[in-house]
């Protein structure tokens, strides 16, 4: 958070700090999350040990790193709900390259490209077939799930890459995913906010018709949003696998998903377009993380765990959207 | 028809002795155009010129609309010529009258509420480095953005608001003016002043003045508002039934003219109609 040297005055020093502060619309995020993590460590002091935040990481990468993509989609005014089924299809992508005998880097760059080109289709039915992505994305959920099941015969298979300074790079070393998931972090942050393409990402939707009218191709940003979000939902699905030693194809991916698109939007992204932060998504997903964690080490009953991340997620987005009632009255 | 033969139309004094009167920046020859059944225009012949801010006045149905959809090339016309600066020209889309210069203002649609004030005035013409990275020179936008509200005396609190955060006064002449910095020399306001309080009629009504009057812009202004065009306005066309009615200078009229005018048109149509009735 920005703070800037206030001119005179106490009252005004503090008033000047609030301000700042309300001005951010990452704040409930902060807020929430310092709260879970000063709570579960308070409760449980196993909570700061470097093992148990390397556990976190490893958890919160895959949920922060389709939060990133969901962040650039959300903006656009779309959403995708086939992000976690790429995620756990890509591993199988790099499976099948490497059992018909690519080498294994050359394998992560294929199965990377069927991802990217699984966004594409997302991306081409969405703006060219006017259907909506909601629809398109689940649909293609489906297929992949579908496609997974067929492929694997519901059978679980280990994971090739497992050995040396390759595996250590990718997914295996204890910081690995958590690194590559801050690398992708900065990458699309910078992509958001620094570039045309994301200003155009924003203009798009923000307003479709004022972007289209400026000249601006809308569905051409569209596509490659699609594909962003593939192409790294793909990288960290094949990082994760890679690190846990095997894939297994029991799960549709929307269990994956879903927290990436909560993350986001617990950040302070719009579900409505027009307004993404990506350092919210990587706060909603620290969030969501601790959550998972904290419930894990306080015991929380297996029974009451998802009642009680309901009910934490609901509180979250309530504060965010009372707390965005009053911030308003300080962004004039 | 030419336009010796149109009522009430003399070679007018403008204001700035620089303007010849043969300063014509949009010229339109007879444009008709008829959807199906509908005849909208039988015959359209009006002139701009450089500098002037012309006011269509006319019922719902007069064919106003129609007009400027041919004119900032969202229609083709039926048949009838148009003239940009004394060369005749064809639309085919919206992006080929405006690369001639003619854009269309829309007061809600133009703007994206989530960027700040210079970003929409740049709004696909961001000034980047590094080449096709696209990386946003944002701080050099901001100053230019910030130096051209100034020339054109555009007062707006904060150049990093948010649109959304601005009155809609301050956002539509934003709109207008991120149309002018992109060079278009004439601009079509539709309803300019509707739901503006008189502040924020003021902003706009400075800004057209001033863009006509100091940097050449002409304009075409729509509205059912006859204070507003009078305001605004140097010179009204009174359309009817898809012709010009009347041509006259905003200085030789008033607002109670105007009124008698169209009300004994609308009189003349009554009674003649009553008369097909009865025949």
């Amino acid at each position: 958070m920005r703070q800037t040297p206030a001119p005179k005055g106490r009252g005004s020093v503090a008033y000047r700090l609030v301000q700042r502060a309300m001005q951010q619309r990452e704040l409930t995020v902060v807020l929430v999350t310092l709260f879970v993590i000063i709570y579960f460590g308070s409760v449980n002091s196993a909570f700061y040990t470097t093992a148990n935040i390397i556990t976190v990481c490893q958890y919160l990468a895959s949920i922060a790193v389709i939060a990133f993509g969901e962040v650039l989609i959300l903006s656009l005014g779309e959403i995708d709900l086939s992000a976690g089924a790429v995620y756990l299809s890509s591993p199988w992508f790099l499976y099948l390259f490497w059992h018909s005998g690519m080498p294994i880097g050359w394998a992560i760059v294929a199965s990377m490209a069927c991802c990217a080109g699984v966004g594409m289709i997302n991306g081409l039915i969405t703006v060219w077939l006017n259907v909506s992505s909601l629809i398109v994305t689940l649909a293609v959920n489906y297929v992949l799930f579908g496609f997974v099941l067929i492929e694997s015969n519901d059978i679980q298979v280990d994971m090739p890459g497992q050995t040396g300074h390759f595996s250590i790079i990718f997914g295996v070393g204890a910081w690995s995913t958590t690194l590559w998931a801050a690398v992708m972090m900065l990458a699309i942050w910078a992509l958001l906010k620094r570039t045309r393409f994301g200003l155009h990402v924003t203009a798009t939707g923000g307003n479709l018709l004022a972007a289209a009218e400026s000249g601006i191709r809308v569905r051409r940003v569209k596509v490659w949003c699609f594909i962003i979000i593939s192409a790294a939902s793909g990288l960290i699905g094949i990082l994760d696998a890679i690190r846990i030693g095997s894939i297994n194809p029991g799960s549709s991916g929307l269990d994956t998903v879903l927290p990436g698109i909560v993350a986001a939007v617990v950040g302070g992204t719009a579900l409505t377009g027009g307004r993404g932060t990506i350092v919210g998504a990587a706060l909603g997903a620290i969030f969501l993380g601790v959550l998972e964690d904290g419930f894990n080490l306080i015991g929380v009953n297996a029974n009451w765990f998802y009642l009680a991340e309901g009910v934490m997620i609901l509180v979250a987005m309530v504060a965010n959207t009372q707390l965005g009632i009053v911030a308003r009255r300080f962004r004039r | 028809m030419t336009e010796a033969e149109s009522p009430l139309v003399e070679a007018s004094p403008t204001r700035d002795a620089t303007l010849a009167a043969s300063d014509v920046v949009l010229k339109a020859v007879g444009l008709t155009k008829r959807f199906g059944a509908v005849v909208a225009l039988r015959g359209i012949d009006m002139q701009l010129r450089r500098g002037e801010v012309l006011g269509l006045v006319g019922d719902n149905g007069a064919g106003k609309s129609t007009l400027v959809k041919i004119l900032c090339g969202f229609h083709p016309p039926d048949t009838g010529k148009i003239y940009v600066e004394g060369k005749e020209v064809s639309f085919r889309s919206v992006a080929d009258a405006r690369s001639l210069g003619i854009e269309t203002v829309y007061q809600d649609l133009a703007l994206v509420p989530q960027l700040t004030v210079a970003q929409n005035l740049f709004l696909n013409r961001e000034l980047t480095l590094f080449g096709k990275v696209g990386w946003l020179s944002a701080g050099k936008m901001r100053q230019l953005a910030k130096d051209y509200l100034e020339d054109i005396k555009v007062e707006i609190p904060d150049i990093d608001a948010e649109a959304e955060s601005l009155s809609g006064g301050q956002r539509q002449a934003i709109a207008v003016a991120r149309a002018t910095r992109q060079n278009a020399k004439i601009l079509l306001l539709d309803e300019p002043l509707a739901a503006m309080g008189a502040r924020e009629s003021a902003l706009i009504v400075d800004l057209v003045k001033d863009l006509s009057r100091n940097r050449g812009v002409s304009m075409i202004v729509i509205d059912h508002n006859y204070t507003h065009l009078f305001e605004l306005c140097d010179r009204l066309n009174v359309i009817q039934q898809g012709r010009i009615a009347l041509d006259q200078q905003v200085k030789d009229t008033t607002v109670e003219e105007l009124t008698t005018f169209m009300v004994s048109e609308y009189r003349r149509e009554l009674a003649a109609g009553q008369q097909l009735l009865e025949q």
